[in-house]
Order: structure tokens, then C-alpha cells, then sequence
């Protein structure tokens, strides 16, 4: 209902607004004078979940090729161009068959060597679809009109082949979209882990001696992996009954690299959603930009260029996204500093 | 004259300093190079017996130190405290290859140093949806709506009026353990069960919230909480548990929450796994259905052998942990220990925790420390004398229920290795003749 209402309104509310507040101390209730009542704009902003009754769900229509523009403009640097990309977060869709769109159950889930995919997962609609509305694209959450969400939606149901290339996805049809979700069927709520008294699923029994236990060390962490998580014996404070390691020469302090100032600057600009200082994620390392181009006559420049307004080629097939909101003094700054990584 | 090693202190001993080829040379009598080698490690621990046989005593106590002999530092030298300069090697650390964007991962608090209950607020884990924020708390509000008579809108002077309370409790990640389900991955309980810390809780209870906005007790079976920062993240909450002791709190451990675990504002839901406890809260809406959100459909599902996703798996069951001796560490010499760990559990207060060194053949009953609240941490102590031989240790809860906590393979024939959550195993960790401590798996 609220959120039919037209943007025409919204001015009449925020005066609605301020007549609500001088009246708020009049508000029955058990703390007087303790908030005020929220005005229908205010919730209209902020009410924005869509259930799987798709209570919440506000009219519009998107279609697949619409829904394909989207997705090659804001989805596809992460998630790839069919929603498969498994480089920056996991693959959203594939596992499912047409057979699991009559059955509404996922059969490769039973599978231990079938990755899961978002659409294997997905139960209901109206998850994906309140989700892409309220935190994608990953770096501008809430960036996308009604219906770009429902193009969005309706270009990876189409990718899961869940519907044809000329679908329109609206609010109209989403019930029959629903009715073909391939792992409609495949949750359950009949478990004791939602009530607090709910029945355990396993359980033990507090035997004190001579317990019948097989004791074989069935697996123990591999000498192989040790490296992989640093340096163990400093992970342990110096004194006490904690020390750790062998060779664990008075457990020297740690020394913490000091985060640069940069850094922050790279994770606020959200540069660190594709890149890494010294990985390629989407794009490419900053190190690897740096080995790159240093030294080049005028690199800092044209570097700048591409931070600020986008550009592509350089580094494979995925586009490098323009940053208006990013102040030009920062761009500057951020690109000298990855040129001196 | 030479200062005596208490046996069982997990000291250093001098050959953990030399490699083979220098025991060897110290064997052969060729010991000259010793003093150098000793010299750096000597500054900060008592003397080594080589050294010290030189010597009327400890060095730590004949000779002066700087600090006992000059001048220290005035007050407000710094104006908000910080830990010593000798405690950086407890970090938050993440997990290697457990995640791959920064902004949606989770850090894991260092249990393997921490005491008693209460995690340090800066010490404890993070884990973020879309990257975290420091919200200016003058801009913060928060809204209650959906089925109630009156919605309305809080601001943090609002909040901060109505009737606190104070409360110690538990949020452990459901995901915490989740590498564990199919064998040993990670080295350290740092790794194994870091997605956990305690606090005290400051806020208003979310019932006195549901009071003043007059909620639909006939129909309003349900309450979502939403966040303000770019995931807006969403959790369903029954009402029965919303009413029971969920909070809206700002304060953690006597200051206002730290930005990373919701500033100024977030849920608490006790005994109920931590995404629920939604950070940098903005909305509540009280609804009669579960919301089906990406955390309750995609995420946070629990995969059963059959394929099945089970749904709104919550409560956080009995669990316990050793923090030490426990993974990573070394015991070098035999003798006594104190053994230390953690208990918990989202049905309510632990009854016991009993303690086995023989991989579950036999048991011990752990001395328990006070306070012993519901959904709150409870640590327990219990003494050992390490003989020199393989040990494997292990802790075992019971909570007020009843239930026992379960070995991995029972958790396994009833859920399968493919669950991801909710894992509240018997930890072992195996100490061999060496002393190494390590992860393993022994049921």
C-alpha cells in the first residue's frame, strides 16, 4: 500500500512530519515524551523487505534483455557474465536441471562434488529479489530502480533456465515463477534449533570411566599446512603457560604492519572490492600495476584518467568501472601510492 | 646457585633455542657460541641454567631494571588506554583462503591468550556483510513498525532514557567450527572456535520497544530486525524469543559498542547464533511470517545428508572448548598444568564440564568459575600432571537441559559432513612426546 504512493507526496509528508513530532509528547504509551510517531514517508523509505508471501513487493515489470544490460554493467565484474564467475564471490547459479523444476527439489545437492550455487539454495523468489534491491550492486547498495531489480531477477532465472530469453518478470507473474523454483520443496523447518526448548538432534551420554571409545586419531592438522596461517608461535602471548612454539626464542613481539592511511583510502573509494595489494582479484593486483608502469612518462596521469573515468583493455576482458564520486586529489594520491608499492 | 625450573611450566628450555647441529655442539663441549645465542633470548625470560651457572642469580633480579631505577610516565600520557607494548602477538586474525573479499569476511578472536569470560571489545571477531561503518550516532535512528498500533521512530537520546539493562552473553557465529566438519583444516583454537566472544551488554530490552509501540500480541508472531549499513542485513526473531531477553543495546563492556560490532546500535539475541545480532540496527518490524531473507534462504541453511536445506537454525547448542593447552602450543617439560577452557550454550546456564586427557576413555569434573549465567561463557580449570607420554585432551559440557555435548560422529550420522553450521563437537587436541600440541579428530 505505502509504497504505491507517488514521490509527488513525499514534501506533504515531511510537513505531515513536522505537525507529528509537536504532537508526539501526546503519543499514549508507557514513556511519555520518549519518540515520536514515524510518518508514512519515513516508513515508505525504509520498509523495503519483500516476503515470500511477496508482502512488500512493489509493482513494475523488467525484462531478461533488459535485466542483460543490467547485469553487464553492475553485476558482471564479480559475478561474471552468467552469474558462474567463482573468482570473487561463489557461482550463483548452475547445478539445477530441468527435472528439479518439476520436482522443486535440487538433486545435485546430495552431491559432494557439486559446488552450491546460489539458485540450488534459493526456496523462494522473494529472497533474491529483496536481496538485490537492498545490498546490491556489491559497492552501491540500493542503487537500482524497481525495475532494474526485477531485469536483474529476471536475467538470472533465465541463466538458471528457469524462464525463456523473453520473459518479463513482474509482480503480476512472480507467484508463477515461484511455482518452478527448482529447490522450491527443498527446505525444512522440522528441527529443534528454532524454540529454545526444541528437541536436540544427537545425543550423548556423559559416561566418566572406562568409556567404550575407539580412540584413533582420525585426522590431525597436516605438517604440510602449517605455513599457511603464519608464524603459530607468535600468535601466542611471550609469558605464561600460552608461550608456544619450539625454537620460540622469547616469542618476540609481532610486528603488526601498519596499515597505510592509503589503504583506507582504497577500502573507503571501494577499490578493494576487485582489487588486492598483491593479488589479482577482478581486476589486477596493485603491485602487478605498479611493476607495470612505473617509470612510464606521464603513467601517473593516465592512470588517474582510468581511476576516475574507467577504461579497458589493459588487463584482460573486464572493464575497469569509472569513480565519479571519488575527489580528484584522491585519485592522485591513491594512484602515486600504488605506483610506489 | 642455579635458579630452578618449576617442572610443567611450559618454560622454554635452553636446546629449544639451538637446532641439532648446535646440540650437538654443546654436547661435544664446544659451548663458546652459547653466549650470543643467549644473550638476545635472555632479555625478557629468567636465565638459562648455561648462563646463569656464571652468575650469583637472575639477572631480572640483580640487576636493576630501568623501571626500578628512574622516572615513569605521568598520567593521561595516553587518554584512552591501550594494551601493553608485549601483547601484540593476540590479534584478530582472519582465516587464510576462508574468504576472498575483505568487506564480507570474519576475523577470529585469539582464545588461546584471552581469561575468564569477557572477550577485550577490541579483541572481539568481526564478521561483515558489506564492510563496517562508524555511524555519527546523532544521525542514528531507529524505527518500530509493521504490526503495531503506533510506529515510531527513536533517536539514541530516545533510547538511551527508557529503562537499561545490563546483561553478559555469548554471540558465537553459526559458522563457527564450520571448517571442521569433515576433518582438521586449521591449526589453532583461535581457527577452530575464534567466531566467539562475550561481553556485558548495555541497552533496552526489545520487549519494552514492543511495549511502547503497542504491538499485535494475537498476531504478531514474528519481529525482523534490519541494519543501516549497505547489506541493510535482515534476520527474522520468533517473538517469543524477542520478548524473552532480546535487547537493543549500545554499550559493550562499559563503553559504547566498538564500530566493528555495530556502533551505536545493534541487537542482541541471546543463545541465537550471531548473524541475528544485527549490527548498526535502524528497523524492527513486527510481522505474522518469517521473512525468508538471503541469510535465512541462502546462507545460514544447514545442508542434511538427504539434500534437504534445513531452515532457521538458531539456537547455538551446548558447547565447550579447551583454550589451553590447545593447538599450536608446546609443553616442555612434564610435570603440572593448569588446564583452562570455555562452556556455553544458547539453551541456558552450564551444568558441568568434564575434562578427559586419554581421548574420551575417562573423565574428570572441571572446577567451574563464577558467574555461571544463562548464555553467557563459563570457564572452567582443571589441574593435570602431564607424565611425558601421548596425551589427547578434551573438554565435554552439559548444559541445564540436560543434553551432553556430542562427539563429531554423532553430529555426522544424523547431519552428514556437509552442514557448514552449527558444529558444537568435541574438540581433541593431541599433545605428543614431543610436547607439540595439535588439532585432531579422534571419534
Amino acid at each position: 500500500m505505502l509504497r504505491s504512493i507517488s514521490r509527488a507526496w513525499v514534501p506533504a509528508f515531511a510537513a505531515m512530519a513536522l505537525a507529528l513530532a509537536g504532537a508526539s509528547a501526546a503519543l499514549a504509551g508507557p514513556y511519555p515524551g520518549v519518540g515520536r510517531s514515524a510518518t508514512p514517508a519515513e516508513i515508505a523509505a525504509w520498509d523495503i523487505d519483500v516476503r515470500p508471501d511477496f508482502k512488500g513487493l512493489p509493482p513494475g515489470s523488467g525484462s531478461v534483455t533488459q535485466g542483460r544490460k543490467v547485469w553487464d554493467d553492475k553485476c558482471a565484474s564479480c559475478h561474471g557474465t552468467f552469474g558462474e564467475s567463482n573468482e570473487v564471490f561463489t557461482p550463483l547459479v548452475g547445478g539445477t536441471t530441468a527435472e528439479d523444476l518439476r520436482t522443486g527439489r535440487v538433486k545435485s545437492l546430495v552431491s559432494a562434488d557439486v559446488a552450491r550455487t546460489t539458485m540450488m539454495k534459493l526456496s523462494s523468489i522473494s529472497t533474491l529479489w529483496d536481496y538485490v534491491r537492498r545490498a546490491m550492486p556489491w559497492n552501491a547498495p540500493k542503487s537500482l530502480s524497481t525495475d532494474e531489480v526485477y531485469a536483474a531477477v529476471a536475467y538470472l532465472l533465465n541463466l538458471g533456465d528457469i524462464v525463456a530469453d523473453d520473459f518479463v518478470l513482474s509482480d503480476a507473474n512472480i507467484a508463477e515463477v515461484q511455482a518452478r523454483l527448482p529447490n522450491r520443496n527443498g527446505m525444512t523447518r522440522d528441527h529443534g534449533m528454532w524454540d529454545v526448548r526444541g528437541k536436540p538432534d544427537v545425543a550423548n551420554v556423559a559416561c566418566m570411566k572406562d568409556c567404550a571409545v575407539e580412540v584413533n586419531v582420525s585426522s590431525i592438522f597436516p605438517e604440510s599446512a602449517k605455513g599457511a596461517f603464519g608464524d603459530i608461535a607468535q600468535q601466542n602471548r611471550g609469558v605464561g603457560a600460552t608461550r608456544s612454539g619450539r625454537g620460540d626464542k622469547a616469542a618476540p613481539a609481532l610486528a603488526v604492519a601498519k596499515a597505510s592511511s592509503m589503504d583506507d583510502v582504497a577500502s573507503r573509494g571501494g577499490c578493494l572490492a576487485c582489487h588486492s595489494i598483491d593479488k589479482r582479484v577482478v581486476g589486477p593486483a596493485f603491485k602487478d600495476v605498479a611493476a607495470k608502469y612505473r617509470g612510464e612518462p606521464g603513467s601517473e596521469a593516465k592512470l588517474v584518467e582510468k581511476v576516475l573515468n574507467g577504461g579497458g583493455g589493459a588487463w584482460g576482458s573486464i572493464p575497469m568501472p569509472p569513480n565519479p564520486a571519488l575527489a580528484e586529489s584522491d585519485a592522485h594520491a591513491l594512484v602515486r601510492w600504488v605506483l610506489g608499492l | 646457585m642455579k635458579p630452578s625450573r618449576a617442572a610443567g611450566r611450559l618454560t622454554p628450555a635452553p636446546e629449544n633455542f639451538l637446532d641439532a647441529g648446535q646440540i650437538a655442539a654443546v654436547q661435544a663441549g664446544r659451548r663458546e657460541f652459547l653466549r650470543g645465542a643467549f644473550l638476545a633470548a635472555a632479555a625478557a625470560i629468567a636465565a638459562p641454567e648455561a648462563e646463569a651457572a656464571t652468575q650469583a642469580g637472575d639477572p631480572a633480579i640483580l640487576e636493576l631494571p630501568e623501571h626500578s631505577r628512574g622516572l615513569g610516565q605521568p598520567v593521561v600520557a595516553r587518554g584512552y588506554g591501550l594494551p601493553s607494548q608485549f601483547e601484540k602477538n593476540l590479534q584478530r586474525r582472519e582465516s587464510p583462503g576462508l574468504t576472498r573479499v575483505g568487506a564480507a569476511s570474519v576475523s577470529f578472536a585469539p582464545l588461546q591468550g584471552l581469561f575468564g569470560i569477557i572477550t577485550p571489545s577490541g579483541l572481539h571477531f568481526e564478521r561483515h556483510h558489506q564492510g563496517w561503518w562508524d555511524i555519527d550516532p546523532s544521525r542514528h535512528r531507529l524505527m518500530v513498525m509493521g504490526m503495531v498500533r503506533q510506529a515510531k521512530v527513536y533517536t539514541m537520546d530516545d533510547l538511551m532514557r527508557l529503562p537499561a539493562v545490563s546483561r553478559m552473553h555469548f554471540i558465537e557465529c553459526g559458522a563457527n567450527t564450520a571448517m571442521e566438519w569433515g576433518n582438521v583444516s586449521v591449526p589453532t583454537v583461535q581457527y577452530t572456535h575464534g567466531m566467539l566472544s562475550c561481553c556485558e551488554f548495555t541497552g533496552v530490552k526489545l520487549a519494552t520497544l514492543l511495549d511502547d509501540c503497542g504491538f499485535d500480541r494475537r498476531n504478531g508472531r514474528f519481529v525482523l530486525a534490519e541494519g543501516a549499513d549497505g547489506s541493510s542485513l535482515t534476520r527474522t526473531l520468533s517473538m517469543e524469543r524477542a520478548l524473552d531477553d532480546g535487547m537493543v543495546a549500545w554499550a559493550m563492556n562499559g563503553e559504547m559498542l566498538r564500530p566493528e560490532n555495530g556502533y551505536p546500535l545493534r541487537l542482541v539475541a541471546p543463545g541465537i547464533q550471531g548473524v541475528s545480532w544485527v549490527k548498526w540496527l535502524r528497523r524492527i518490524e513486527v510481522g505474522d511470517q518469517p521473512w525468508g531473507t538471503k541469510d535465512e534462504v541462502v546462507h545460514y541453511v544447514d545442508l542434511m545428508p538427504d539434500g534437504t536445506l534445513r531452515q532457521y537454525t538458531s539456537i547455538q547448542e551446548c558447547k565447550s572448548v579447551i583454550t589451553s593447552p590447545s593447538g599450536g602450543q608446546f609443553l616442555l617439560d612434564k610435570g603440572f598444568y593448569n588446564v583452562t577452557g570455555l562452556a556455553w550454550s544458547g539453551r541456558g546456564r552450564v551444568k558441568r564440564v568434564d575434562v578427559s586427557a586419554d581421548g574420551g576413555r575417562n573423565w574428570r569434573t572441571a572446577r567451574i568459575e563464577s558467574p555461571v549465567l544463562p548464555k553467557c561463557l563459563t570457564r572452567f580449570n582443571i589441574d593435570w600432571v602431564w607424565d611425558g607420554g601421548p596425551a589427547i585432551l578434551q573438554s565435554r559440557a552439559i548444559d541445564e537441559t540436560g543434553y551432553v555435548q556430542p562427539k563429531i560422529s554423532q553430529l555426522r550420522a544424523v547431519r552428514g559432513k556437509r552442514s557448514i553450521y552449527h558444529n558444537n563437537a568435541i574438540q581433541s587436541w593431541k599433545v605428543a612426546e614431543s610436547g607439540e600440541v595439535s588439532n585432531a579428530q579422534v571419534y
